[in-house]
């Protein structure tokens, strides 16, 4: 029996060839719109946390409590250094590093300037950032040396220094007293992202908590997952291990750079509303299609209907010949979305302007659209959802149907 | 003429009729029509005001249309690097009518401290008239009073930077910069008042206090860092900018916005290629609905249109007549869209909250607060594409119904 449906319908569809095929042309249109377009939206957004977390702030952070809020030096953790190798070897996860941040204002010959000065752990510091490997004049710190000290490429010009100088910072320590220290600078580094580039610095953990007169404290134990999707199961270890309190806090990368995923946020609104009108309009074109079919076939189904068949059966019909159309939308927009977002992948994509705006969210020049089985099957899948739907008035037309009056119609 | 006009009548007669012959295929076509042009424009008002709204809060903090620096400052903002203040030719051409306003300001960067913390920022002298129309600041001051004179002794700081700092209104703080010798220079301040910036990263870096205060500070009388124009509407600053470019001394640096500002010269030229993209994925949506339609309406008529031509219309007539039909259609989508895009947009204009986002949209330079901008401009674009491009997609249709064969049409089932 189903057998039969399906052959009447496929027959039924292709009565009307021109206009069937106008139909499944408005799919094919918006599936492989859809298809490119979330594929390079997912592409980007990857990109983008990637980019953005592995320049400075992880996946996730142990702060105290009230650091977030209030970037503060005394908010700080005790033992820092020993607080990271525990975690380092309980998880099994070498991409874990101490920070301790202060201010300081730095002075070289020429210039003087306020910068965020942080100690690292310059073994460990390369695992969880990428701002080591940036390092494009001189080298990044050697962990056993102190009164080293790695700047930003904007701030190394604004002092006019390079690899090889001297800079003296003056700043106040952990216990309010005054702290300063003489260092040569080893290597400049160049992340892109203006705000490191301008105002920071690195130096060793040891040296800066001699300094700072920390006492052993730091501000931040940075954690780097494996992949981005680790990073909820890594929360949850790490809050077994060492449980928040009001002095800790484990800090996600949402709440580190809560302007990122609000940007991604707005991003897919817009997005999102774009492929509506587009699902919508695909809708309108498979109710006008499917209403036409049923009205003109009045007779005919007025005939079936007294033969005896019941009008959930043809109302099935019109709905399996609005599937069938989906599928091959589906099918031939999946195929020829996938090809474009294929080649695209592998040659890069850009348009202009595209360059000054990469620079803003930390993107490389040139975009490439990221293929999964979610970003191939997620707008077609709607619209076909919305295609079904919209079948649903031609389909329950025929509960209406006297089927005297539907053969007696023109 | 006579003859045409009565031609056009009859035609214009008889495709109306036939539009509302399958009056359902109709109302579900200008139902289509109606949202896609609606959607056109409502997107395209939503997006023209964040990009306004991110060149207004990008242009507010350069700040100015045109800046005049010495050559080195944007690379290098140093105190070393300052200007004398326009004198001769230059005054006079700024002091012309045209230009909004201009004023000198000094930036250098600066070290502030609190009893308690102390913070890296950029510190500006400005001219305290003037600021409303450069900045903006004075509206955004939150407590206290913005700047009274150019010798005011106070300063006025941004929310966030009091918080960190621990001080507030009425507090003393400390301002640490070098003079050109490299000689340290510090006074203490006021804080006069305190501003919540729009955009909330700014609020920690900028300190504003009176030039001539920060002159005396900085041991520069007479010089500035940079001298900043304000013209009517940034988007067409063209020959202002030639104006005082040719009376600029050849030892100075003149800069319209765009050239200062990449990402904002991006926006704004990405703009105007986005909203067409978008008007056009839209029309391309719809088009094959369009063509269905007339597909459709031309099959269920081809023996009366065999009949007309056998009875002598002409093939050129039939062509016009679909073609006048599908331009009813459009035209009343068009009438329907436009009419609820201004509905739904009108209320918006008092702005919409996405405060939501408000980091997010900081990120990208606008504020938390959506203003969409409904224009003239961008009405019509979405217009006549929809209008051009529809008559092009039902040429096809029409010219085949107007070559049908009489005989063989009027034989057809």
């Amino acid at each position: 029996m189903a057998d039969v449906s399906l052959v009447l319908a496929w027959r039924n569809l292709w009565r009307h060839g021109r206009r069937t095929w106008l139909t499944i042309g408005a799919m094919i249109f918006s599936n492989t719109l859809l298809v490119f377009s979330i594929s390079l939206q997912f592409g980007s957004y990857d990109m983008m946390i990637d980019n953005t977390l592995q320049a400075y702030s992880g996946h996730i952070q142990l702060q105290h409590a009230r650091y977030l809020d209030e970037p503060k030096m005394r908010y700080a953790l005790p033992d820092i250094d020993a607080s990271a190798q525990t975690l380092r070897k309980e998880l099994g996860l070498s991409s874990i590093s101490a920070r301790a941040v202060g201010f300081a204002l730095a002075s070289s010959h020429e210039r003087s300037y306020g910068l965020q000065i942080l100690g690292v752990d310059a073994e460990h510091e390369p695992l969880v950032s990428t701002l080591p490997g940036l390092v494009k004049q001189g080298r990044y710190l050697d962990p056993a040396a102190v009164e080293e000290i790695v700047i930003g490429s904007v701030l190394a010009r604004n002092l006019k220094v390079g690899p090889g100088d001297e800079l003296t910072f003056l700043g106040s320590g952990f216990d309010d007293s005054f702290a300063a220290g003489v260092v040569t600078v080893v290597g400049v580094f160049e992340s892109g992202v203006a705000d490191l580039d301008r105002s920071m610095a690195q130096v060793n953990l040891g040296y800066f908590q001699e300094i700072f007169a920390m006492q052993g404290h730091g501000h931040s134990i940075v954690i780097r997952a494996a992949h981005i999707d680790d990073v909820d199961q890594l929360m949850a270890d790490i809050s077994t291990l060492k449980p928040a309190s009001d002095k800790l806090a484990i800090r996600h990368w949402d709440e580190l750079q809560p302007g990122l995923r609000q940007a991604i946020q707005a991003d897919m609104t817009s997005a999102w509303f774009m492929y509506l009108v587009l699902i919508v309009l695909v809708a309108f074109s498979v109710l006008n299609t499917q209403l036409m079919s049923v009205l003109e076939r009045t007779r005919e189904f007025g005939t079936m209907m007294a033969l005896g068949l019941q009008p959930s059966r043809l109302a099935r019909l019109v709905m399996l010949e609005t599937a069938l159309m989906t599928s091959v939308g589906l099918a031939l927009g999946i195929t020829l979305g996938c090809l474009i977002t294929w080649y695209l992948s592998h040659v890069g994509f850009s348009y202009p302007g595209m360059e000054e705006m990469a620079v803003k969210f930390n993107l490389p020049d040139r975009m490439y659209p990221a293929i999964s089985p979610v970003s191939l099957t997620l707008g077609p899948g709607i619209v076909a959802i919305g295609s079904l739907l919209a079948s649903i008035y031609p389909a329950t037309r025929l509960y209406l149907l006297l089927p005297i009056e539907a053969m007696r119609a023109a | 003429m006579q003859g045409f006009r009565l031609h056009f009548v009859m035609l214009l007669r008889l495709s109306w009729r036939n539009l509302w012959r399958n009056h359902r295929r109709t109302y579900i076509m200008l139902g289509a029509i109606s949202v896609g042009v609606w959607a056109m424009i409502f997107m395209t008002a939503l997006m023209r005001g964040m990009v306004d709204d991110m060149l207004n809060q990008g242009i507010h903090n350069l700040p100015g249309h045109i800046q005049i620096q010495h050559p080195a400052f944007l690379d290098d903002p140093s105190v070393v690097n300052s200007i004398a203040e326009p004198e001769g030719e230059l005054l006079a051409a700024l002091n012309q009518p045209g230009v909004k306003r201009w004023a000198t300001r000094i930036k250098v960067p600066a070290v502030i401290a609190s009893e308690r913390e102390s913070r890296g920022i950029n510190l500006l002298g400005v001219e305290a008239e003037a600021e409303a129309d450069i900045t903006g600041l004075p509206a955004q001051v939150s407590e206290g009073r913005f700047l009274e004179s150019n010798q005011d002794q106070g300063v006025v700081i941004g929310a966030k930077l009091a918080q960190r700092l621990e001080t507030r209104l009425g507090k003393r703080v400390v301002v640490m910069s070098q003079d050109p010798d490299n000689n340290i220079s510090e006074r203490g301040f006021r804080v006069v008042g305190i501003y919540r910036a729009e955009m909330p990263g700014l609020e920690e870096y900028n300190v504003y206090a009176a030039r001539d205060t920060l002159q005396k500070l900085l041991r520069i009388e007479g010089r500035v860092s940079q001298i900043v124009i304000v013209d009517q509407d940034y988007r067409d600053i063209e020959s202002l900018y030639r104006r005082i470019e040719k009376v600029t001394p050849s030892t100075l640096e003149i800069k319209p916005w765009y050239e200062i500002d990449n990402y904002l010269a991006a926006m704004f030229n990405m703009m105007d290629g986005f909203v067409l993209v978008w008007v056009i994925i839209i029309f391309l949506a719809l088009s094959f609905g369009l063509v269905n339609t007339l597909v459709m309406a031309v099959f269920e008529r081809v023996r009366e249109i065999g009949l007309i031509q056998a009875l002598g219309m002409r093939p050129r007539l039939i062509v016009y007549q679909i073609l006048l039909e599908s331009l009813l259609l459009l035209l009343i989508g068009l009438a329907i869209g436009n009419g609820l895009a201004i509905i739904t947009v009108k209320p918006l204009e008092s702005g919409l909250d996405i405060s939501m986002v408000a980091e997010g949209m900081a990120m990208m330079g606008a504020s938390s607060m959506l203003y969409p901008n409904l224009t003239l401009h961008d009405m019509l674009l979405a217009n006549s594409v929809v209008i051009i491009l529809g008559i092009l997609t039902s040429i096809l249709p029409a010219w085949r119904a107007a070559h049908l064969d009489p005989v063989r049409a009027l034989n057809s089932t």
